[in-house]
């Protein structure tokens, strides 16, 4: 397995009022280029953080991350980050929020034509080229977090980072994201690494699961390989003996080795 | 892509509620049936019909209770309160001619307002130059937050007048003066709306002017300023309607041409109907104000459109 990207004992300690707070220790993955990533976990185990500490967000307390051999420790449009609540500018239209990204990664790179096309093309692959001219505060909730997903890739990101990008969505909507994200991976050969705390969405879209103990001091319990061939159909998984397997793999995890102690 | 995600974006439901999705079935609903789509037509026009009568009626059911009560004072408790007859007399001979010139010392009512609303205007770009730059240094920085606040606090609560004073031995002059207290009139809303909107910006904002790397630059002029903008429209608006109504009691104390001192003298005068002109006058000129900002507010809003 090639390292593209490598994160060695991750660990991340906030201080509070109350003292240190281990939030996360000894966290180590590797993961191989075009490879698709779900962290899983509880709410409050800081899968967060994780993906935090590698868009360079949040400085590491321990370890560090490897981004081709390279260590980083800064944001990037390397690490393109798909927020949760879409995080589009609302004063700039579906275009210009992407166009900003655009402009900013290829400024020097790409002429002006050649920019507005890249623009154009990456809000095609996510099907919202009938919108270009809306702002956020007119497209629905599942539209903006197309228009997110489509300035993420339009950065030509290494790595990918997806932040729970569908936890706010319906589960209709859900579904036909995850669809088109399935798409657009299997088509661009992205590397993506999702937290995510929806089994089912784990065990469609990864390569493979990591699955994260409860915190403080939270670090990956298992590494579960999803070996489901793709390209994946959402309903013909639904009867799949193997894809239940490993969803009780996953389900086992989370709710008898790592039950929350307290409803959260 | 396949027919299945295009067919998504029929499913998505807006996450904002708001009104625009609803009538799109009932539109679908009147493209293929006939009846239904001229009774919900014939519907919204009774709607309008009734609504534009509410708009009208109601108001002017009030304005017929208080010209009751207005010629009830007249007629029972204080005559010298002109009768709505004269008032409106007085009106009509007042603004038939708003903008005469009879020498520098008799100037249509017209030049009185034009007059007061210039040290408005003045007053308050004097107080949105310095106010709005002062706002975002106190969103940015904590320090210089802490450093001004406690000023603030003990200065805003002050009426504005109380400053004229200081403004007449500083300026020797009453024209400048007033415009001194519209400065310190419309300065506190500027500084701490501007800088309630610098505080209020996401922190999702700046995470992706992090992820692209945006210089500091960039920032200010790419997620700051239009981030902002609404907050220090805000208050704008809020600093322009204190500021009308400031004037005209600033005038009265200082004199000269201005709707204020004009009122003040049709009082010497004792010309009572002038000066229940004035008062409508200002109050009309008032709306026009807040009306201007409105739309400018509107303009700004992304949130609402």
């Amino acid at each position: 397995m090639d390292h593209y990207l490598k994160l060695e004992n991750l660990g991340m300690t906030f201080k509070t009022q109350k003292g240190n707070f281990c939030a996360l220790k000894q966290v180590n993955l590797s993961i191989s280029k075009g490879e698709f990533i779900s962290i899983i976990g509880h709410s409050g185990c800081g899968k967060s953080t994780v993906l935090n500490i590698v868009s360079g967000l949040l400085k590491t307390s321990e370890g560090y991350v490897l981004l081709e051999n390279r260590e980083v420790n800064a944001p990037g449009p390397d690490r393109a980050v798909v927020f949760q609540n879409h995080s589009l500018l609302p004063w700039l239209t579906v275009y210009e929020n992407v166009r900003l990204a655009v402009d900013k990664v290829f400024g020097s790179g790409k002429s002006r034509s050649e920019r507005d096309e890249w623009t154009r093309h990456n809000l095609e692959l996510v099907n919202m080229l009938h919108s270009l001219d809306k702002r956020p505060g007119e497209i629905s909730g599942g539209m903006k977090q197309r228009v997110g997903i489509a300035r993420a890739l339009s950065m030509e990101p290494k790595v990918l980072l997806m932040d729970e990008p569908f936890g706010a969505l319906d589960a209709l909507t859900r579904a036909h994201l995850q669809d088109s994200v399935m798409e657009i991976q299997a088509t661009l050969g992205n590397t993506v690494l999702m937290i995510t705390h929806d089994v089912d969405e784990a065990v469609l879209l990864s390569d493979r699961i990591v699955m994260m103990t409860n915190g403080p001091a939270a670090t990956i319990g298992e590494v579960l390989d999803v070996d489901l061939p793709r390209p994946r159909e959402r309903l013909a998984l639904a009867n799949d003996p193997h894809y239940h397997r490993l969803r009780g793999a996953v389900l086992e995890f989370l709710y008898r080795k790592q039950t929350k102690k307290e409803a959260a | 892509m396949n027919t299945s995600v295009i067919a998504v974006d029929e499913y998505e439901p807006a996450a904002d509620t708001d009104a625009s999705t609803v009538p799109e079935p009932a539109n679908k609903v009147s493209q293929t049936m006939e009846p239904p789509a001229r009774k919900k037509s014939s519907g919204k026009l009774r709607g309008f019909a009734e609504k534009s009568m509410r708009a009208i009626l109601l108001p002017g059911a009030t304005f017929i209770i208080v010209g009751f009560i207005w010629t009830l004072i007249h007629m029972k408790i204080s005559p010298q309160i002109p009768s709505l007859s004269d008032t409106w007399q007085a009106a009509i001979s007042v603004l038939s001619d708003p903008f005469y010139k009879h020498g520098p010392n008799d100037l249509g009512i017209g030049w009185q307002i034009l007059y007061s609303l210039g040290r408005v205007m003045a007053g308050f770009s004097l107080a949105a130059v310095v106010g709005i730059p002062v706002g975002f240094m106190m969103g940015m920085s904590a320090n210089i937050q802490r450093a001004w606040q406690p000023l603030i606090q003990i200065l805003r609560p002050v009426s504005p007048l109380a400053w004229l004073p200081i403004g007449l031995l500083l300026f020797k002059a009453a024209n400048p003066s007033a415009i001194f207290v519209i400065f310190i009139t419309s300065i506190w809303p500027m500084i701490i709306n501007t800088a309630a909107g610098v505080k209020a910006i996401p922190q999702d904002y700046m995470n992706v002017a992090a992820v692209l790397r945006l210089g500091r630059l960039e920032i200010t002029r790419k997620i700051l300023l239009p981030a902002t903008l609404p907050h220090v429209i805000t208050g704008m608006r809020l600093s322009l309607n204190i500021a009308w109504m400031v004037i005209v009691a600033a005038e009265m104390l200082t004199g000269g041409v201005g709707i204020g001192f004009w009122l003040w003298d049709e009082w010497n005068n004792l010309n009572i109907p002038h000066i229940i002109v004035a008062i409508v006058l200002i109050g009309i000129v008032g709306i026009v104000l807040e009306s201007g900002m409105s739309l400018l507010q509107s303009r700004f809003d992304y949130s609402r459109k």
